[in-house]
């Protein structure tokens, strides 16, 4: 006789095939394993040839809330002591925008090489002036050429038994944004069940953008080995009033990161997976 | 002419059958070499891992998934460039094998900052 097994029947008949699966499985053992990985990076810079590094001090700008010379070397300078080989030296932090203007002022005699435009004949063209106050990255521009100047540096490096040293320009200023942001919102059906929907509201953010640029100098010759340019922004809701320190420190710890990687190795974590 | 067909499918088949169990034991020592690396990569001894994964790889070159472990390995020890050659070459073989492109995708992550970090 033929037909359609008995229901009872079919159902033994899957859960002992089900059975014999699942022991299959276990028998063979998991075909993959997540593992911890550490994958080292190179510096990009090679300074094998220096046992210090002086974190000379910054041309700084932007908002007055932050004295943002005195706070980047104070952050490189803890750093570098704790995740560098460098010897990271002590010295007073140095105030490079009023130095920039001292070596501006005419017959100077501490200016020494200074990279400068041709004009027309007749003798080269003036420098452009250097602003009294850096509000934006157009007032740093004729700040670069104090980095350019390698008798100053070299100077420097001959009193600190030549490091290498690290300087460049922050600016660090108050910026706005209004318009429509996309932001999740929590909500619950008939039924009590929670979803997250994207919801566009308009809104009014505040916040800061920061952007340093770091200059490395060999102490030796004076002469720029590398520099590096970046920029971080952060913005908040237009009623959180956020401590400009806070958010400077909070970009900060951003660039940080990058930074040691130009002076050390770095080993980045993770997890990959083997297979079978 | 029917038994020369018969005799001809015979013999096919029995290549067939033959070269099975050839290429069993050659994954199967190779797989053997894989979970050793596995194990002594999980307790940290990279090098050896790396032997074995190689070793693996010398035998049957057409296994994925020794290819994804020596990149694992290769990554780990900062060979940046034999760890890329390793996993497009896992990828190559076995393209739908989303576990070797998560692990590809990761390395790719970290390798593209450094090289852009490096432009002038």
């Amino acid at each position: 006789m033929t037909g359609p097994l008995p229901r009872r029947n079919r159902s033994h008949r899957l859960a002992l095939t089900a059975a014999v699966l699942a022991a299959t499985t276990l028998a063979c053992g998991p075909v993959a394993y997540e593992i911890p990985i550490e994958t080292p990076l190179q510096p990009k810079l090679d300074v094998t040839a220096f046992q210090r590094v002086l974190i000379a001090g910054f041309v700084a700008g932007g908002s007055d809330d932050v004295d943002t010379n005195q706070e980047t070397v104070r952050l490189l300078r803890s750093q570098l002591r704790s995740k560098s080989s460098l010897r990271v030296i002590d010295a007073d932090v140095m105030p490079l925008q009023q130095i920039a203007q001292e070596q501006s002022r005419p017959g100077n005699e501490a200016t020494g090489t200074v990279a400068s435009r041709d004009g027309a004949a007749g003798g080269p063209a003036p420098l452009l002036a250097l602003p009294e106050r850096i509000r934006e990255e157009k007032d740093l521009e004729p700040y670069e050429r104090l980095f350019a100047n390698t008798a100053y540096w070299k100077r420097i490096g001959e009193e600190y038994q030549n490091p290498l040293i690290v300087t460049g320009t922050v600016l660090f200023t108050p910026h706005s944004r209004s318009g429509f942001v996309s932001r999740d919102v929590e909500q619950y059906d008939s039924f009590g069940r929670r979803r997250v929907m994207p919801v566009r509201t308009y809104m009014e953010r505040k916040g800061f953008i920061l952007r340093p640029k770091f200059v490395f100098i060999d102490g030796r010759s004076g002469a720029t080995m590398y520099s590096e340019s970046y920029r971080e922004e952060i913005l908040y809701n237009a009623q959180q009033a956020t401590p400009a320190l806070s958010s400077y420190f909070e970009l900060m710890d951003r660039l940080v990161p990058n930074f040691l990687s130009t002076l050390s190795s770095q080993k980045i974590r993770g997890s990959r997976v083997l297979l079978k | 002419m029917t038994h020369t067909r018969t005799f001809a499918v015979g013999v096919l088949a029995a290549a067939l059958f033959g070269a099975g169990p050839v290429f069993a034991d050659a994954r199967g020592e190779a797989k053997s070499h894989v979970e050793f690396g596995i194990d002594v990569a999980q307790r940290g001894l990279w090098r050896e891992a790396i032997y074995r994964w190689e070793r693996a790889i010398e035998i049957d070159p057409t296994y994925s998934a020794a290819l994804n472990n020596l990149a694992v390995a290769y990554e780990h020890e900062g060979q940046l460039d034999k760890a890329r050659t390793a996993y497009e070459r896992a990828l190559d073989i076995d393209p739908d094998n989303l576990q070797i492109r998560q692990n590809y995708e990761l390395f790719k992550e970290i390798n593209d900052r450094t090289a852009a970090e490096e432009k002038p």
